[in-house]
């Protein structure tokens, strides 16, 4: 810490003070808010919405969505990080430049995106179609533009690892006698673990969040293509307000654990980089 | 155990770079070769070639009769050890020793036996557990070498092993290697830029310049009778001296010195004196010149000489033989063991580093 | 995959069908990431531009032609341009003040501001109703003061910053962890005080940091929709955004008009990030 850094010690009150209001009026006040006002009604209440089957499917749709656009997003992440890192070829920043787009894009214009391809019309609707495949307004296109939206997560926290580690490791395993996989398993993924876990947090973080996109190819039908944020939009529009706020509160508190694990692995992750 | 590596017109390509031109030589069975040369002299990329870990762009690789030259890089069964070790960072030492052995499916029991002797050899037994990062430099690096003997390699492939550690530790290894090295008995290839270090612990030296081969012996061949220019500079500090050639001498302002017979009539020549073969002389000897400075080191010292035609002479005097002789003052020395060397338009680059060499 | 190597590296001396396998390898895994990026976030950006555009520029002229289009991109533009303002100054001093100061609850300070990478953005919005709603007990203090704030943009702007609040700071963080203290020991002991210093030898540092976090927070803001849509509004002219007014038009079937309005908004979005991406690897080219 810096000797010269506002030795005043009232205005490092001050400036202390401003973040946290900051901090407390934008996050802290209306976490607390928000648990309150959800149990306001009575824990009875609570347990009823947790027990209504359009709550246990929306919660179930949402788990499902979450967990495919994990498995994807993590198994092709680490392959394009690999190519990205290892190998060099024409239209390589080009690759690099899309796994950012997703991160330019609202999630609207994802939904649109996926409306325009597979809605009524779409380019890809007679294909589909024609093999009795439903797309929009059902799983697919959900869990499609879910894993659309999460794609960079994995990808930018493992390719600054690979970079940093270098060839000398996989280079020595193969001299040992390692197959290509077998160096890969046994010395790039633990090299790589825990940027990537760091990685699957956000992807899991941002899947059970994303709402834009699907409420444009969901179709809103309650009890089939509702996730929890689905739920709570409609619930609330539809005067249902205290359901709307007890689901969301379970998601708040759901964000809040994963929020632990995150920050957890974050500091995992940076320790790992300052070993190196 | 030991086959001698044979090289055969090694090439290496680099779009149009080209870092390796036709390397060929024979490192033989059971003994340290030391592939020495400059930073970009091609040596680790020479070395990466025979491990597998480069595809040459021609020539071959022959090791216990076979041809390697396309084989991988794991069925070429070389133990390779680098210059920044390389350890697994998440395994511990005695895991990373054991590697070799785990891949290649070994028993559990004769696989810790066998780290276990491994450590025992390079003296980190009580660091087993341990991981790379809790240790030093030194450590690491023995570590590395235990790895890459454990799996009983053929041969054994060192890339500047000791070019990230401190002097001192630098020089405790190499006499440990040596020791080693007589213990074992593997064919050893070692890339050096360190002529010392070559010297020291090699049995063979090839010496590399822009990626060719500039001459292969004995230590004391390299020294003593280098073939060509670049290692009459580079190994062993040189004074580089112009003159010309007549009659089988280079003629160098007065002074005649012998050893041009086999350069052409007339031709401008180099000569090289090493500073410990300038002599102080008793009576007239080959040149005088005029002392410059005198720097003390130690039982020694090191005179800088001005020759009657401008040239600037380093020589090293025990100081016995400087008693009474001051700045400012004329001696007369003389000038052994020179060898001549045609000055040309290969030479005339490496002319310019190695004269600033003493 | 081995007997095509053999076959395709048989012969000639170099080319083994191990070398053959590991090309072909490589190329298979090249070739699985550019299937993945192309079809999963290509195509779709494509798709969408390409409708916008559909019959030409006369589509989206059309699309553009509406008061209610115009109104809700200057309404995004402005909101948006607020909130990163705002957190651009937040960001930075909270940064400031995770890494110069020692503190008790810095730790959980620091967590605290990574919640709204975790939290879904529709429960930030739900979170904001709740607490400026007629029903909890702030919420009728303000209205007993005569402050709206739900369904204006005031609401807006809260939302859009409190969903963008991580991003200034870490970006401005790490930057500001590698700063050398011996640089501002030096600008004390020739008389600058921790203002001038601050001005002068801390600030030219971070501010690459600080307008990168800034660009990446103002397209973040452009594209919100989860925590706009509950608390805005979404009065056209007055309360409804780009985003959430793309959504009305797909529910009103109007896909064409919708990807006019998506494409305008890509494209700000995607020139910020480009510029961005630039800043931060010049940013990491020069630590």
């Amino acid at each position: 810490m810096s000797v010269v850094a506002t030795p005043n010690v009232r205005r490092r009150g001050w400036l202390l003070a401003a973040c946290l209001v900051w901090v407390g009026v934008l996050l802290l006040v209306p976490l607390v808010g928000i648990v309150i006002t959800a149990l306001e009604p009575g824990i009875h209440v609570v347990t009823q919405t947790l027990r209504a089957p359009d709550v246990i499917h929306a919660l179930e749709l949402t788990a499902v969505i979450t967990a495919i656009s994990v498995v994807v997003t993590a198994l092709f992440g680490v392959v394009v990080a690999w190519v990205l890192v290892r190998q060099r070829f024409w239209g390589r920043s080009l690759l690099n430049a899309t796994v950012d787009l997703p991160f330019a894009l609202s999630p609207v214009t994802v939904g649109l995106a996926a409306l325009v391809l597979f809605g009524p019309g779409g380019w890809l609707a007679s294909f589909f179609e024609s093999r009795g495949i439903q797309i929009i307004f059902a799983l697919p296109s959900m869990t499609l533009v879910t894993i659309f939206i999460c794609v960079p997560f994995t990808i930018r926290e493992i390719v600054p690892v690979l970079e940093e580690i270098g060839l000398d490791e996989e280079d020595a395993s193969r001299t040992l006698g390692a197959s290509v996989w077998q160096t890969f398993f046994r010395v790039t993924l633990p090299n790589i673990r825990w940027a990537l876990a760091y990685g699957v947090a956000l992807t899991t973080a941002r899947a059970i969040g994303e709402i834009g996109a699907v409420l444009i190819v969901s179709g809103l039908l309650q009890g089939k293509t509702e996730t929890a944020t689905l739920f709570i939009f409609r619930a609330y529009e539809e005067r249902q307000v205290p359901a709307a706020y007890v689901v969301a509160l379970l998601l708040a508190a759901v964000s809040v654990t994963l929020l632990v694990v995150i920050e957890f692995l974050r500091h995992r992750q940076e320790r790992e980089r300052s070993r190196t | 155990m030991s086959t001698p590596i044979v090289v055969e017109g090694l090439t290496k390509r680099f779009g149009s770079f080209e870092a390796v031109t036709d390397v060929t030589f024979t490192a033989p069975a059971g003994a340290i070769t030391a592939l020495l040369g400059p930073s970009g002299s091609g040596k680790s990329t020479v070395l990466r070639m025979i491990a597998g870990l480069e595809e040459p762009s021609a020539g071959r690789i022959v090791m216990d009769d076979e041809e390697l030259t396309v084989k991988s890089v794991q069925e070429r069964r070389v133990g390779f050890v680098f210059q920044h070790y390389a350890l697994f960072r998440h395994m511990t030492v005695a895991e990373n020793v054991g590697f070799g052995l785990r891949v290649r499916k070994q028993d559990k029991t004769v696989r810790e036996a066998r780290v276990r002797e491994l450590l025992e050899l390079v003296h980190m037994e009580p660091f087993a557990d341990r991981y790379p990062e809790q240790l030093s430099g030194g450590q690491r690096q023995r570590v590395a070498l235990a790895r890459a003997l454990a799996p009983a390699p053929r041969v054994l492939l060192l890339d500047e092993p000791f070019g990230a550690l401190d002097a001192k530790v630098r020089q405790d290894l190499r006499r440990w290697l040596d020791e080693l090295h007589r213990e074992l008995g593997v064919t050893s290839l070692l890339v050096t830029h360190d002529q010392e270090e070559a010297l020291e612990l090699a049995n063979q030296i090839v010496v590399m310049h822009e990626g060719r081969v500039e001459q292969v012996g004995s230590p004391g061949e390299i020294y003593d009778r280098p073939a060509t220019p670049f290692v009459a500079g580079f190994v062993g500090a040189a004074n580089v001296l112009h003159g010309e050639v007549v009659g089988g001498h280079i003629h160098l302002g007065s002074i005649r010195i012998p050893g041009a017979a086999h350069l052409d009539e007339g031709a401008s020549a180099a000569a090289f004196v090493r500073p410990h073969d300038v002599r102080v002389a008793s009576g007239d000897g080959d040149v005088a010149a005029v002392v410059e400075r005198v720097a003390s080191l130690g039982w020694l010292s090191r005179v800088s000489l001005k020759l009657p035609w401008g040239e600037t002479l380093i020589a090293h005097v025990p100081n016995d033989d400087l008693v009474g002789v001051v700045e400012g003052d004329t001696i007369h020395v003389d000038l052994r063991n020179p060898k001549a060397f045609l000055v040309g338009s290969e030479t005339s680059t490496e002319r310019a580093d190695v004269s600033a060499r003493t | 995959m081995g007997s095509v190597a053999q076959t395709l590296g048989g012969r000639s001396g170099l080319w083994s069908s191990q070398r053959t396998t590991a090309v072909l390898r490589h190329l298979a895994l090249r070739g699985a990431a550019v299937v993945y990026l192309g079809l999963l976030v290509a195509l779709p950006v494509v798709a969408v531009i390409t409708k916008g555009f559909g019959d030409g520029l006369g589509t989206f002229r059309d699309a553009m032609a509406t008061p209610a289009a115009w109104a809700a991109i200057r309404l995004t533009l402005w909101t948006s341009t607020v909130a990163a303002g705002l957190n651009a100054v937040m960001g930075t001093l909270l940064a400031w003040v995770l890494v110069r100061y020692r503190f008790p609850g810095r730790r959980l300070l620091s967590t605290l501001i990574d919640l709204p990478l975790a939290i879904p953005t529709l429960v930030t919005g739900v979170m904001i109703l709740a607490l400026y709603g007629p029903n909890s007990v702030f919420g009728r203090f303000l209205d007993d003061l005569g402050i709206r704030i739900l369904f204006t943009p005031i609401a807006i702007v809260i939302a859009l910053c409190t969903v963008t609040l991580p991003l200034v700071v870490r970006n401005v963080q790490p930057v500001l962890q590698e700063l050398d203290p011996a640089e501002e020991e030096a600008a004390a002991t020739l008389g600058a005080g921790p203002q001038a210093t601050f001005r002068r030898v801390v600030f030219p540092a971070i501010r690459s940091a600080v307008v990168a976090g800034t660009l990446l927070t103002f397209s973040r803001c452009l594209g919100e929709i989860g925590s706009v849509i509950l608390v805005a509004g979404n009065i056209p002219k007055k309360t409804l955004t780009a985003p959430v007014f793309i959504f009305q038009l797909t529910s009103q079937f109007k896909p064409a008009q919708a990807a006019a309005v998506a494409t305008l908004l890509f494209g700000l979005s995607f020139v910020l990030v480009l510029v961005t991406s630039r800043l931060i690897a010049r940013n990491e080219a020069s630590a």
